[in-house]
């Protein structure tokens, strides 16, 4: 089910004004924000073929597209599922109980952190300080933090994404509501 | 109950719009700012407020403004850094989600002070929600003449634009944030020259936390003098503290500086004392990369005063007794907590975000996260506590950026008060189960 690999007119638009935000030459500085948009439009994941692509848009070497892509840690390099699950680990989380938020959730799922459910549904990752410690244990999936939370809570949350409107949830993480 | 000045409005229902946040005297700061006072009289407002940078550094605005270059012809830059990302800190996303008119009304006055047409807020990737509330406020400022040309019928014109990254600490540091904004990976340069003289594209640019440019309007709105009366001697006007770990209340606390530690944890104004009615063990007052002290350093300096939170009162007694006031990431842990575990934790980011341009740091990182993975797992060896403290000694110092020292400073500190429970793990490793937090 590959699909091709290009944006839609409206959404080349929308790369045309972010390019403006920046001076003349300077093209470059959309680089992230376009490769957020890449992802989100192609499969939560970043392909060669995407990131070539990109490149082309914005007339650089795929190479300066490889490098900033590899550095960031929400770019997915690899097929993830359609509702990763994003726990932080770091001191205060880990503090307030996130080990058991993730053995809570593999238990469920059936898979290991690191590992994608077999209907692709779901990826578990652990993750580094998100900026919500005063919400501890939490997780994020797409643009939403969920904190606070307790078993049933996770339990929820897996039944609210599972459920059909949620499913795509990283294109969340869109611009198009915003610009 | 101390003076708030920065979210003392957060419970206001719309303020996040800027109909209710102008309703409340938003945007007086700007009126005042470009209709009444020169661009150089705002920045000695704020060399006078005493004001020093929130984002964990400390150093005084008005300076850092003071340095910025203005060759002629040549664009000049105000960065907000949004980044935030040290563990334990999680203010700006508050201020910036609450009232996010604060921060645009901040942007436009600081960049009239210092001659910017242009500004970018550099916001970290995972917080996109919050980018979205910015770039709506945006909107709302622009239709309101308050962004644009000519803002509120002066010649003054600015752009202010929004800027996400996509998950990378390191790109809290100003240089790496700068690399990143230029769309390349998120490495440190080699200073000088500072960002004052070549920051964004090569040119004169200050980078400022998104709290310090929060604080430049009440700073123009009440006069320097006034702001600087707020607060205890070089701890001037108020912070914004992330509280957090094994508290009842955690949250985030707009205090006067100078509120006594103990207060700050037990008063039910503030963190509501430690819950399950536990024992207070340890502090983390300033984020990760702060000295952790032990209850009874944490709440008296050695030499038995009350620890106050200012810059001042947190460090004293250098890295041997005392810490820094940081960025207000404010982590408390009590009796039950394994200081061996939860340095790990640390260990294990500081390895991960090391950006891997200077080897001390990335390697470091690495091995230290090894030791203490093996230690933690009840694998550790008898030398382990003496071969932690000399790869942090070799990391600290030894590095282009501060995430070196950031790395090295919390196994230093845990080794120094703590170092009985490391040497536990070692030698009773079948008792390790004990030793872990019951949550």
């Amino acid at each position: 089910m590959a699909k091709e690999i290009k944006f839609n007119e409206e959404t080349l638009a929308l790369v045309d004004k972010l390019i403006k935000r920046y001076p003349e030459g300077k093209h470059k500085s959309a680089l992230i924000p376009i490769l957020h948009i890449a992802q989100a439009e192609f499969d939560g994941w970043l392909s060669s073929e995407t990131m070539d692509y990109v490149a082309s848009i914005l007339k650089i070497k795929p190479i300066e597209v490889y490098e900033v892509a590899s550095f960031y840690s929400m770019f997915n390099l690899k097929p993830v599922g359609k509702c990763l699950i994003e726990v932080c680990r770091t001191s205060s989380c880990w503090a307030r109980g996130s080990e058991d938020v993730v053995k809570h959730l593999e238990k469920r799922l059936g898979i290991k952190e690191g590992e994608t459910t077999k209907d692709g549904m779901f990826t578990i990752k652990t993750v580094e300080c998100l900026g919500s410690c005063g919400g501890a244990p939490m997780l994020q999936v797409g643009a939403s933090y969920h904190e606070n939370l307790t078993k049933e809570k996770v339990d929820a949350l897996i039944e609210d994404y599972r459920s059909a409107g949620k499913q795509r949830s990283y294109t969340d993480l869109d611009y198009k509501n915003t610009l | 109950m101390g003076k708030k000045i920065l979210i003392h409005n957060d419970k206001v229902p719309g303020i996040n719009t800027l109909e209710v946040y102008r309703q409340h005297g938003g945007y007086a700061s700007v009126e005042k700012a470009l209709k009444t006072m020169t661009p150089d009289a705002v920045v000695e407002e704020v060399k006078k407020s005493g004001l020093r940078g929130r984002g964990g550094a400390g150093f005084p605005t008005g300076m850092k403004w003071s340095f910025l270059a203005k060759p002629p012809g040549v664009e000049r830059y105000l960065v907000c850094n949004a980044d935030e990302s040290e563990p334990g800190t999680f203010k700006d996303r508050y201020l910036m989600e609450k009232i996010p008119h604060a921060l645009i009304e901040g942007m436009i006055t600081s960049s009239y002070a210092l001659g910017a047409k242009t500004s970018y807020i550099y916001i970290r990737g995972e917080y996109f929600y919050v980018a979205r509330i910015l770039e709506n406020a945006i909107n709302e400022a622009y239709a309101a003449g308050l962004l644009g040309k000519n803002i509120l019928g002066t010649e003054f014109s600015h752009d202010c634009y929004v800027q996400v990254g996509a998950g990378a600490y390191i790109c809290g540091e100003e240089t790496a944030l700068l690399e990143s904004l230029e769309g390349k990976r998120g490495n440190p340069r080699i200073k000088p020259p500072f960002p004052a003289i070549a920051g964004l594209y090569g040119c004169p640019t200050v980078v400022n936390n998104v709290e310090t440019i929060a604080a430049v309007c009440p700073i123009v709105n009440m006069g320097g003098d006034e702001y600087a009366k707020i607060g205890v001697g070089r701890s001037t006007g108020t912070k914004l503290i992330s509280a957090s770990g094994h508290i009842n209340k955690p949250g985030v606390y707009e205090i006067e500086m100078g509120v006594p530690v103990e207060e700050f944890i037990y008063s039910d104004e503030y963190c509501g004392g430690i819950i399950n009615g536990r024992k207070l063990k340890a502090v983390v007052a300033g984020g990760s990369s702060v000295p952790i002290l032990p209850a009874e350093l944490i709440l008296k300096t050695e030499k038995g005063e009350p620890r106050l939170m200012t810059y001042e009162s947190l460090s004293d007694g250098g890295f041997a007794t005392g810490t820094m006031l940081g960025s207000g990431g404010f982590i408390v842990y009590d009796e039950t907590t394994s200081i061996v575990k939860n340095l790990y934790t640390f260990a294990r980011f500081y390895h991960h975000e090391s950006c891997g341009q200077c080897s001390p740091c990335r390697e470091g990182t690495g091995w230290m996260e090894k030791i203490l993975h093996r230690i933690v797992e009840g694998h550790g060896k008898p030398g382990d506590i003496d071969l932690l403290w000399d790869i942090q000694r070799k990391i600290e110092g030894n590095t282009i950026c501060p995430l070196g020292d950031a790395a090295a400073w919390p196994v230093a500190s845990a080794i120094r008060h703590f170092r009985k429970e490391f040497e536990d793990y070692i030698k009773y490793p079948e008792k390790i189960k004990d030793f872990m937090p019951v949550v």
